[in-house]
């Protein structure tokens, strides 16, 4: 399955966010969207993904 | 007549040597030509004296004519001069009052914008911003709030200006290096607009004192450098309703978002809900961080704060605005309030 990860286009084994993650090899301690719309951490185990979702996965920045 | 003017030009010289104050020197000479031209009127004609110093009252009358024209028109250009500086200072404004016309005119390309306007530029003029960090984000932040005529704004930092600051904190120079970057803030601030009331804190933001400081001001930026503050300028905010803007970056990417309890969007913990285990997410001095980027960063949050205050647009409230400066990329997602969010969902 093809999915947009952070703007970049790419071929996935995952089928839920939270594979998806772990695919990607993210911790927990992100904050994820999916098609431009935030999803908890708690939503991401049950958040099925689709062909050509766009995904955003966000790390806290502490820098200023 | 030569003569004349060859003593003249001696006790001028002789009052330069010996210091004497110019206006005395102007006297002594004046007299001279006075002594002269009497000597011309009262003595009579073919006297020596007379020969000697020009043998006629005319040509000296016409001179003195000439002098008394130039007195009086350097006194009048003084004077128009003296006019026109008073004028240009008169002074830095009281935050609150009305517009000066030095105001008037600063602001003129705020005032002309519609969704700006006068009304606008008068609630910046109430506006009470605290900017936490005076570092890559607080530089231009703080800049472009005095510069766009934020009443009274506040600072916190306990750092002081380093080397290596210098190459993305803008507002600091090469010569404030080690002085605490809240002191040189506030300097740059002043420079660029004294009409601005800049009010430094030389010190970490705290539990114990972030409460008591964010109740003077109504807008809160956050352009801090570690997790902690970030944490625990959300938890403050939220509790006194306050929005938040907070800004963040890495490398070559930041992000920007307006918390605002009161809109019913989330707060900051809602969408970073642990920071990173340390090490996980670098700090600038570790990781890098591209010059520019906090000034595209630090610029957007005084941007959204003038909206926040205005009321102009739509702020980021409840959106987070990625910016990937490597790719010249954008996105935006939506954001939302966490039921469990220990720090908004209660409430």
């Amino acid at each position: 399955m093809k999915i947009i990860v952070n703007g970049d286009p790419r071929e996935v084994a995952a089928t839920t966010l939270s594979e998806l993650l772990a695919e990607c090899g993210y911790s927990g301690r992100v904050a994820t969207a999916v098609n431009e719309v935030f999803v908890g951490s708690s939503a991401r185990i049950d958040l099925a993904l689709a062909d050509g979702d766009r995904v955003e996965i966000l790390a806290p920045m502490q820098g200023g | 007549m030569l003569l004349v003017f060859a003593v003249a030009a001696a006790l001028w010289g002789l009052g330069w040597v010996l210091d004497v104050p110019r206006r005395s020197r102007i006297g002594v000479v004046a007299g001279l030509f006075l002594v002269v031209i009497c000597l011309q009127l009262l003595l009579p004609d073919g006297h020596p004296v007379r020969e000697m110093t020009g043998t006629s009252p005319a040509l000296w009358l016409l001179l003195a004519g000439f002098g008394a024209v130039a007195v009086f028109y350097g006194r009048f250009v003084s004077g128009m001069r003296a006019k026109v500086l008073n004028a240009e200072r008169e002074g830095p404004a009281k935050p609150g009052g009305a517009f000066s016309d030095t105001e008037l005119e600063r602001y003129a390309r705020h005032i002309v914008l519609r969704e700006l306007g006068g009304p606008g530029q008068k609630r910046l003029k109430q506006a009470r911003v605290l900017v936490i960090g005076a570092g890559g984000l607080g530089a231009p932040a703080l800049q472009y709030l005095a510069a766009a005529g934020a009443a009274t704004i506040g600072v916190i930092d306990d750092d002081v200006v380093e080397n290596a600051n210098l190459q993305r904190q803008v507002i600091h120079r090469d010569a404030d290096i080690g002085m605490p970057k809240v002191f040189s803030a506030k300097q740059a601030m002043e420079a660029q607009n004294p009409n601005v009331v800049v009010r430094p804190y030389h010190r970490r933001l705290t539990e114990e004192i972030a409460a008591e400081l964010f109740a003077d001001y109504d807008l809160i930026l956050d352009g801090s450098d570690n997790f902690d503050t970030r944490y625990l300028a959300n938890r403050v905010a939220v509790a006194q309703g306050k929005p938040l803007i907070s800004g963040a970056l890495s490398q070559w990417e930041g992000q920007i978002s307006v918390f605002d309890p009161q809109f019913a969007g989330p707060c900051y913990q809602c969408i970073f809900p642990e920071a990173p285990a340390a090490g996980l997410a670098p700090s600038c001095a570790e990781a890098g961080v591209i010059g520019p980027l906090p000034g595209v960063i630090g610029s957007m949050m005084a941007l959204e704060a003038i909206k926040v205050i205005t009321g102009a647009g739509a702020p980021l409230r409840g959106e987070m605005l990625i910016y990937d400066g490597l790719y010249g990329e954008t996105r935006k997602i939506a954001l939302k309030r966490r039921d469990d969010c220990p720090v908004c969902g209660a409430a």
